[in-house]
């Protein structure tokens, strides 16, 4: 393998974005209307509009906070306007995203109305987009890029050639310095004893077995049955998959075959490290994974699909990749690449590899994938419980 | 050669079929990938793709094996060449 560059934009801090979106980022519920009314009056913003902030407390709130924070300060966030109802959380929002360096600004709704609010900030999205539009991209390093995987509706196509392929891929650029993550608690269960035997030390194994078995408890606190009518799903099944345990081994085919974990991280917490691939404690649900997996600073995805998952993110791209010959026809507009030859033994899974490689970095360059061009932009919290 | 079915692991109880034409009675050509070995197999049930096939004759409360790995048991005694899923296996764990 040769070295991969591609053309990206520096940020303040250092970090590399492949995207320059001006988001308009509601606190809550509330202010959704005001953040997509601001995005409607100026063009070439990006409002993010979510269910969650009202009342929630402890862990669940540090979560939301964590993930608007994230969101905001993401790489491939050039600036961001936030939006409360009141000052106070705002404005911790607010500073959370101004630790990047990056252009930030914050208005709430109580003692101003939608109107005036949405005409205040409307100014400041228009000077921040305006701005933005200036940035240039510039060439950069495979070290500069962090990479997220999630795979979904998946079938046994996915464990033998689209998963394998992001595992190929991981384990070509894990040497060369990427930053790499994987999530998934749920959807491991079956595998969990291969995956912790991948942890790179007994500490970050003992992490992730403390992780797993928090989540079983909270499956077994709720489950009404043996989970068949959700895990695997509807998809998976018609895919023909049959139990959890075997999409768990499909699942982790995606961090390859060689490739060691080297931490893991909370839900949308982003990685300390350094270099190397990290595990996620994430729901197992496409859009609430992705979500938290921006929030955390990754720039790009890689999604292995079966069934045919067609989710996408506002702030990173998601790629799409299968080897299910009849959702490479049946759904090409959703596919950014196919590798179905793997199956036919036509392509060998380092070719796939490399394939993936070739289109991550066009993606990272300014190729849109199959889910921008389509508009998929799932941005979904989530929700650890009640709200107070 | 065209590949009808895929095994993960030599040691797996079951294949994935990857075509959309597998009838009953039909003569299968497999594909072990850990070995690149190829195996032959006649199905006895019409099995859509990406859908599992047995490779030999199992009784009920068995352990399917598949990346080499435990997946799940058998819920009725299976005979090689039929068709493998919720039908017939079931998850050990939730």
């Amino acid at each position: 393998m040769g070295f991969h560059k591609f053309f990206g934009y520096r940020r303040e801090n250092g970090r590399i974005g492949i995207r320059n979106h001006v988001v308009i980022l509601p606190l809550d519920d509330l202010s959704n209307a005001a953040a997509e009314a601001v995005a409607n009056n100026i063009k070439g913003t990006l409002a993010l509009p979510h269910a969650y902030g009202r009342l929630q407390f402890g862990e669940d709130l540090e979560l939301l906070f964590r993930t608007l924070i994230g969101t905001g300060s993401n790489p491939n966030v050039a600036a961001c306007v936030v939006i409360g109802i009141e000052p106070g959380w705002t404005g911790r929002i607010v500073d959370g995203i101004a630790e990047t360096g990056k252009p930030v600004a914050g208005f709430s709704i109580e003692g101003n109305g939608d109107i005036s609010t949405i005409a205040a900030a409307s100014r400041k999205a228009q000077e921040f987009v305006q701005w933005a539009s200036e940035k240039q991209r510039e060439e950069c390093a495979i070290q500069d890029l962090f990479i997220s995987t999630k795979c979904g509706e998946s079938d046994t196509t996915s464990g033998l050639a689209s998963c394998p392929t992001v595992g190929n891929l991981i384990d070509k650029l894990d040497p060369l310095g990427a930053t790499t993550c994987f999530g998934e608690t749920s959807e491991l269960t079956g595998a969990e004893v291969v995956c912790a035997s991948r942890a790179v030390n007994k500490e970050v194994a003992d992490k992730f077995w403390q992780v797993f078995k928090a989540y079983q408890e909270v499956i077994d606190r709720h489950k009404t049955n043996d989970l068949s009518e959700s895990q695997p799903t509807k998809g998976n099944i018609a895919g023909g998959l049959t139990t959890i345990e075997e999409k768990a081994f499909g699942n982790l085919q995606k961090i390859g075959r060689k490739t060691k974990f080297i931490d893991v991280l909370k839900p949308a917490e982003a990685p300390a490290k350094g270099a190397g691939l990290y595990y996620m404690d994430t729901s197992s649900a496409a859009a609430e994974c992705v979500t938290l997996q921006a929030a955390a600073g990754f720039v790009v995805h890689l999604f292995p699909t079966g069934q045919g998952n067609i989710i996408g993110n506002p702030i990173e791209p998601v790629i799409k990749l299968t080897a299910n010959p009849k959702t490479a026809r049946t759904m090409a507009e959703h596919v950014d690449l196919d590798v179905s030859g793997i199956l036919r033994r036509e392509m060998t899974l380092d070719e796939a590899g490399d394939r993936l490689i070739d289109i991550m970095i066009r993606t990272c360059n300014g190729r849109l994938t199959c889910a921008e061009a389509l508009g998929h932009r799932e941005f979904v919290m989530t929700k650890l419980y009640q709200s107070a | 050669m065209p590949t009808d079915f895929i095994v993960h692991d030599k040691t797996d109880t079951v294949g994935v079929v990857v075509v959309e034409d597998v009838k009953s009675g039909k003569e299968l050509t497999g594909w072990i990938m850990e070995t690149n070995e190829t195996i032959n197999l006649k199905s006895i049930d019409a099995v859509p793709l990406g859908h599992k096939i047995a490779l030999k004759d199992t009784k009920a409360d068995e352990t399917v094996l598949k990346y080499g790995h435990d997946v799940g048991r058998t819920v009725a005694n299976i005979g090689q060449g039929r068709h493998v899923h919720t039908h017939n296996m079931k998850t050990k764990r939730w």
